[in-house]
């Protein structure tokens, strides 16, 4: 009788260690598919840096060092144009026309191309990638090889680009190209390879004017939560909702 | 069970486990850690060399261009501005910086242009100003600029 129960419960224990076995080693099998349940998200840590930057097109004097110092740090090629930051400038004649111009994307400054008195108002635009939140360039790569950094920077995995050029195409505001040589894509990275030693971005080194400015958006006293505070601020194409973190103080509405 | 069924079960099983293997060796590691990537790519790219090492690196050695720099009006520029990226210098003395100081160098934030704010920058007409020297640093030293020379 006794014996009879013992295995009983003994059978029982065997079979739920089992069951328990088998789940542990089921789900550490289906740990590489991890990768199919993930989900996109903002991060809700706080304490961790989300880049955005600013621009103030008042203080821009088009000199044009920022299009050409990102060049020469980040190796992309002098000829032909390709560009992570280049400047526009923008001309509102006197006859409602606008003039866009960008005469080898400003790496070798601007010379006046209207003359004064055609001109109602014009000024300098410099652009660069948006670093958007819901960026439409991650969304489309196939290969998960273009993503957004926790910090909030689209950044493209050289390794894993295949250049079909899908996200050039997606970008909004053409912050995207294939790199010539690599054959993969290249875009602004804030110089992340920068910002992550203490440095500023080229850009911003070289700027002489100080019109450009990068900083946390998770940090309200810092720089760039003080200049959207002060400034009336905009985005370059709201309506897309690209969750764009490129603010611009005294943006044109011609601007595109 | 039908015994077709039978002869076909151990063929598809055979399959899913080709294809898990397969799997298994095309996806990197650290793909997926962080999203949808390969998380190592964002160390990679935090790798990659610097080319302009920022003022504080010049300015340690030297010391003069900074003391005359730091009390005129381009106090608040940044050397590789008009030296060009430093690190390389910085490294190693033997690679030398470029010197710039032409009319065409000066000129991309001092020629008059409509676009510049006059409040922003100091503009001179560069095709007109002095003519009778060719380069702007011939009079000014860009160091402290309102150190002209004779
Ligand atoms: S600006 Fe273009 S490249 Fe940059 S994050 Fe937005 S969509 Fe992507
Ligand atoms: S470096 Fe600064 S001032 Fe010069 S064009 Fe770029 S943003 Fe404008």
């Amino acid at each position: 009788m006794g014996a009879k129960r013992i295995n009983k419960s003994r059978r029982r224990f065997l079979k739920k260690s089992v069951v328990a076995g088998g789940t542990i080693l089921a789900t550490s099998g289906l740990k590489p598919f991890s990768v199919l349940i993930f989900a996109a998200k903002e991060p809700e840590d706080t304490l961790n840096p989300w880049y955005g930057i600013g621009i103030d097109i008042e203080k821009c004097i088009g000199c044009g060092m920022c299009a050409k110092s990102c060049k020469l740090e980040n190796d992309v090629p002098q000829e032909p144009f390709y560009f992570r930051s280049w400047v526009e400038q923008y001309t509102i004649k006197n006859d409602g026309t606008i003039k866009v111009e960008s005469p080898n994307g400003g790496i070798d400054g601007f010379s006046q191309s209207v003359p004064d008195n055609e001109i109602f108002k014009t000024f300098f635009v410099p652009k660069m990638c948006n670093q958007c939140a819901k960026s439409p360039c991650t969304q489309v790569c196939p290969v998960g090889a273009t993503y957004e950094s926790p910090e909030g920077i689209a950044l493209v995995d050289e390794e894993y680009c295949i250049g079909c050029r899908y996200c050039i195409q997606a970008c909004p505001y053409g912050c995207r190209y294939l790199h010539p040589e690599k054959k993969t894509v290249d875009k602004c990275t804030l110089c992340y390879h920068r910002i992550t030693k203490g440095l500023k971005p080229a850009c911003m080194e070289t700027c002489p004017t100080g019109a450009r400015i990068y900083g946390d958006l998770n940090d309200k006293d810092g720089e760039l939560s003080l200049f959207l505070k002060k400034h009336n601020c905009q985005i370059l194409k709201p309506h897309l909702n690209t969750g764009s973190k490129l603010y611009y103080n005294e943006l044109s509405a011609e601007v595109r | 069970m039908p015994p077709q069924l039978k002869t076909l079960l151990p063929f598809f099983a055979a399959l899913i486990l080709f294809f898990l293997i397969i799997r298994h060796f095309l996806i990197p590691e650290s793909f997926g850690e962080l999203g949808h990537y390969r998380a190592n790519s964002i160390e990679e790219i935090g790798d990659l060399p610097i080319h302009y090492a920022g003022k504080s690196v010049c300015i340690d050695c030297h010391d003069i261009e900074a003391e005359q720099q730091r009390n005129d009006s381009h106090a608040s520029l940044s050397c590789e501005i008009c030296h060009g990226p430093g690190a390389k210098h910085a490294n190693d003395y033997e690679v030398k910086l470029i010197k710039s100081g032409t009319r065409k160098d000066c000129g991309r934030c001092h020629n008059l242009h409509s676009a510049r704010k006059i409040e922003a920058v100091v503009q001179v007409n560069i095709q007109e100003h002095h003519t009778e020297r060719e380069n702007c640093i011939d009079c000014h030293n860009p160091h402290a600029v309102w150190e002209l020379k004779e």
